[in-house]
């Protein structure tokens, strides 16, 4: 868990623009572990895709980051954050 | 609702909207409520949280444009900017995949040319490349493969463009093929891969690199570009240089050329053989050969398309003057042959005039007045055909990771 703060704060000074720091994940269970994907690029994109990806959706996605782009996140954070990305930014279920 | 509509369009126009309940005295207002609400930024076609999300931006250099992400930095170019056919630097949208992008200084730069089936490697650095080659110069449409991706129904996951992931510019650079065939083509040349400074922000994450075929780099209008619109490159758009591409979507046009390699075999990086891929025969567009390893194939040039820079849904005009439908109209190197207007949801099409001939890539302007002289909704179209006899479709023709979208757009306003 230090690490891992560590590591978010390193990235933190990374961000390119001050304005990215103003992005806000939606609170919830899971916000804070699916904050790890501030490594790689700015939060914008999860809420830029919203709301039509479903758990499976997100959880291709967090998968493809993991497998395809090299993310450091655990693997029992998938679900986690899958479970906080179909929740916030899900596709809303039908009516 | 209105009489010049035919009864069978008309619902398709509700449907379309999605908004039948609530339909009353106020049909556009519903309208402008569906469609174009968020006329300074985008279409309400894109995604709720992409609208929410979006906002305009200045990134150092450039004019605020619609902010998508900022970190890899992908703007987009507001639809104003595209009433000049030659887009200007400062509105030149941006989109980069990966995070890691250097400011690269003239004087540190340099172009390694190179690879299995070249005779020789060269390094070059920008006073040898400005010098040693003859200059060529092409005005060019960049167009993101994914421009318009926001549109798609159903939604697609990416960077949820609307309609500005594009530009036009005058290039002037070298041609690529001079520069290979100082390095030397052997006879068994497949492609040539193509590397920018850019990098992922982990060891982990696959550069962004590029392969087209040999004979699109032997090609006399594809370039390395080191000046846009008669200035240098922007930072954001491949300072110091740039591969140019031209028909071919941005996937192809590498910003900020660190290394050009000369290839027998195919180049399947992740970025060639699972991103920028299209099923396999979906589209008319040519087949990169080499690449057909699999069951997509990669995309590769751009399909015919226009955009009307004049109107805007929601908006209203005044009776008895004539509507001017403006815009422009591109395809994948073929030329514009006709842009075609209709007022009347698709029963009739009356053929645009068309602007100045910059050349077949290039961005071709139309324009026509429709005659206003009745109030009430109207919807504009516009349809664009290339030379190749292709033409805009009225059905997306829908891909998983949602490229070419070209279908014809309506516009929705109000004659009062």
């Amino acid at each position: 868990m230090k690490k891992t703060l560590a590591l978010l704060a390193l990235l933190a000074a990374q961000a390119a623009f001050a304005q990215e720091s103003k992005i806000a994940l939606k609170d919830g269970p899971g916000r804070d572990k699916a904050m790890q994907c501030v490594a790689c690029h700015s939060l914008d994109y999860i809420p830029m895709n919203s709301r039509f990806l479903d758990k499976a959706g997100w959880t291709a996605s967090v998968n493809k980051m993991i497998n395809v782009f090299g993310a450091q996140i655990a693997k029992e954070d998938v679900e986690p954050i899958a479970n906080y990305l179909a929740q916030n930014y899900g596709k809303p279920p039908a009516k | 609702m209105t009489r010049s509509l035919k009864n069978t369009a008309r619902r398709r126009l509700l449907a379309g909207a999605g908004a039948l309940a609530l339909f009353g005295s106020s049909p556009l207002r519903a309208f402008g409520a569906e469609i174009g609400s968020s006329a300074a930024l985008g279409l309400a076609e894109i995604p709720d949280g992409a609208l929410a999300e979006q906002l305009l931006y200045a990134l150092p250099g450039k004019v605020p444009l619609i902010k998508k992400t900022f970190r890899p930095p992908n703007f987009e170019t507001p639809v104003e900017y595209f009433r000049n056919p030659i887009t200007p630097n400062k509105a030149f949208f941006v989109r980069w995949h990966l995070a890691a992008i250097p400011q690269v200084a003239a004087k540190d730069w340099a172009l390694t040319v190179g690879g299995e089936s070249a005779e020789r490697e060269l390094k070059l650095d920008l006073q040898e490349l400005k010098t040693q080659f003859r200059p060529a110069q092409v005005t060019a449409v960049c167009q993101c493969s994914g421009n318009r991706r926001g549109l798609f129904e159903p939604h697609v996951a990416g960077v949820e463009w609307g309609v500005g992931a594009m530009g036009n510019a005058v290039w002037r650079g070298v041609r690529l093929k001079d520069v290979l065939q100082k390095a030397g083509v052997r006879g068994n040349a497949l492609e040539v891969v193509l590397d920018g400074a850019d990098r992922g922000p982990l060891d982990k994450t696959p550069d962004f690199v590029k392969s087209i075929p040999i004979e699109v780099a032997l090609d006399d209008n594809t370039l390395i570009a080191f000046e846009m619109n008669g200035a240098p490159l922007p930072h954001w758009n491949g300072y110091p240089a740039r591969l140019i591409v031209p028909g071919w979507t941005g996937t192809y046009w590498v910003k900020q050329l660190m290394s050009v390699k000369i290839v027998p075999t195919p180049e399947k990086n992740f970025w060639m053989s699972a991103a920028y891929r299209l099923p396999r025969g979906r589209f008319r567009t040519p087949t990169f050969k080499s690449q057909l390893y699999s069951p997509n194939e990669p995309i590769t040039t751009m399909v015919v398309n226009s955009l009307v820079t004049s109107l805007r849904s929601g908006q209203r005009v005044p009776r008895g003057k004539p509507i001017e439908v403006r815009g422009i109209a591109w395809d994948g190197g073929s030329g514009v042959a006709k842009v075609e207007v209709s007022a009347d949801y698709g029963a009739s099409w009356t053929p645009a005039k068309l602007g100045k001939d910059r050349g077949r890539f290039s961005f071709r302007e139309f324009a026509l007045g429709v005659p206003a002289s009745e109030s009430g909704a109207r919807v504009i179209m516009a349809r664009a055909t290339g030379n190749t006899g292709e033409t805009q479709v009225e059905q997306l023709i829908h891909n998983p990771a949602g490229y070419h979208h070209n279908v014809i757009q309506r516009i929705y306003i109000e004659v009062v």
